[in-house]
């Protein structure tokens, strides 16, 4: 499972805690979100998102 | 060749409205001006730099040449506006007319400035953007005590960051508790303890007195008789919209550049949008309603006229230690406070007299409520 992060304000989305209150099941994929969901904390998209290494 | 859609500024703010614009409009020509070096940044990293152990290079996402690559726009960087001439549809560099199709301000905020007796008044930084960041990281390296002033959100950011980069900070700021106006004093004092856990110091109350040069480092004295020796002073006092260009022009000017829910300023073809605009009343510094006025503009500037809508968007506040997200209410809305938790970990939650939420403050793992909370908050611009 793999963490990815928002480059714009630090907002980590890590693929095996998912985004349950968003809909988002514990172990969705980075892939399998949709393509127009925003940062929860600053609202930019998807592609201002880098993978991390996991600590 | 049609006369482009000029954007001045290339911080968060105008160069993320040139990708939304780009997406729904791949042809008409597009300038981009901005008085810094143009290099794509995010201003909220700003505040992580330290802990880190990023300078400005490393927190740099991509130089102004790629950029207008990638946006398929000219980028001018290093120059300033001499003044908008919104009458012919035209900006002056200098000597130079630059006309315009749409012309949107992007400027942002600058720092507020208070100037500070002694002879040391030059030696007060602050942190604004990517090139206060380098030169302050410079002044920094092998320094060991920093003074700042301010304990708003970014005061606090910086304090965290810097004692995380073994700074040892000192804060100063003329109010009772920390971001005053922004967080329950319960939440404050979460944050404020938070932080004194790692090694800073507050002097809330007093403000900077006096600053001299001494030896090699600085001498400080507080409105309240307290010296502090230091090597370097960071101001964090607070931000002030740009709008100086705009009200030489003859726009209209409050707080914030003013415009209307499409972002129109009060002149044709002039819009605005970031820290520097005042969007039906309302004047925010952060990323969140950055990104809705962004996407909104590029479809009315698309041919598609948009109204910018903000739903709840509540600020996390970047102190690691003090995990904290806050929604204030909604201006001119009034609410009862009720907190429960204790220590670090603060639920101050804000209803109205029928009980709906109207706003809260949450530390530590009062966090992880966040999500659930955010769905009974209420819009701020429906």
């Amino acid at each position: 499972m793999r963490k990815w992060q928002c480059v714009v304000c630090g907002f980590i989305y890590d693929e095996a805690l998912g985004l349950p209150d968003e809909g988002i099941a514990p172990g969705t994929a980075w892939d399998a979100i949709p393509a127009d969901w925003l940062c929860p904390d600053c609202g930019v998209g998807k592609q201002d998102f880098e993978m991390i290494e996991i600590a | 060749m049609s006369a482009p859609v000029v954007i001045v500024g290339t911080g968060l703010a105008g160069y993320n409205l040139a990708r939304e614009f780009r997406k729904l409009d791949s042809e008409t020509p597009l300038l981009l001006i901005t008085a810094d070096d143009g290099r794509s940044y995010s201003k909220p990293m700003l505040s992580t730099g330290f802990a880190k152990n990023k300078d400005a290079d490393g927190l740099s996402m991509a130089e102004p040449g790629a950029m207008a690559e990638q946006l398929k726009a000219e980028v001018r960087t290093h120059t300033r506006i001499s003044e908008i001439d919104p009458g012919h549809q035209q900006l002056w560099i200098g000597e130079e007319a630059v006309p315009y199709r749409d012309l949107v301000l992007a400027m942002g905020a600058e720092v507020i400035r208070v100037p500070v007796p002694g002879d040391a008044d030059d030696a007060i930084f602050s942190i604004n953007d990517l090139e206060d960041y380098a030169r302050f990281r410079t002044a920094a390296a092998g320094k060991q005590r920093v003074l700042l002033l301010g304990a708003g959100l970014i005061g606090c950011e910086f304090a965290n960051d810097l004692t995380l980069g073994g700074y040892q900070v000192e804060l100063v700021a003329p109010c009772e508790q920390v971001m005053p106006g922004l967080l329950h004093p319960a939440a404050a004092a979460a944050v404020q303890a938070g932080l004194e856990g790692l090694g800073a110091r507050f002097h809330l109350g007093p403000v900077l007195a006096s600053l001299n040069h001494q030896g090699d480092g600085l001498a400080a004295q507080l409105s309240d008789g307290t010296l502090i020796n230091c090597d370097l002073v960071l101001s964090a006092v607070g931000l002030r919209p740009r709008i100086n260009l705009a009200a030489a022009a003859g726009l209209a000017t409050n707080r914030g550049v003013v415009v209307d829910r499409q972002l129109r300023t009060s002149h044709a073809n002039i819009y605005a949008l970031g820290d520097c605009a005042e969007v039906d009343g309302i004047n925010l510094l952060y990323v969140m309603p950055l990104m809705a006025c962004a996407r909104a503009l590029a479809q009315t500037l698309a041919g598609n006229p948009c109204a910018v809508s903000y739903g709840p968007m509540p600020v996390t506040v970047k102190t690691p230690v003090c995990p904290l997200v806050v929604s204030p209410p909604p201006h001119g809305l009034q609410g009862e406070w009720s907190v429960e938790g204790s220590g670090a970990d603060i639920k101050a939650l804000c209803h109205d007299s029928s009980g709906a939420l109207l706003g809260y403050a949450l530390t530590g793992a009062a966090v992880q409520e966040k999500l659930a909370l955010n769905k009974r908050l209420p819009v701020l611009l429906a």
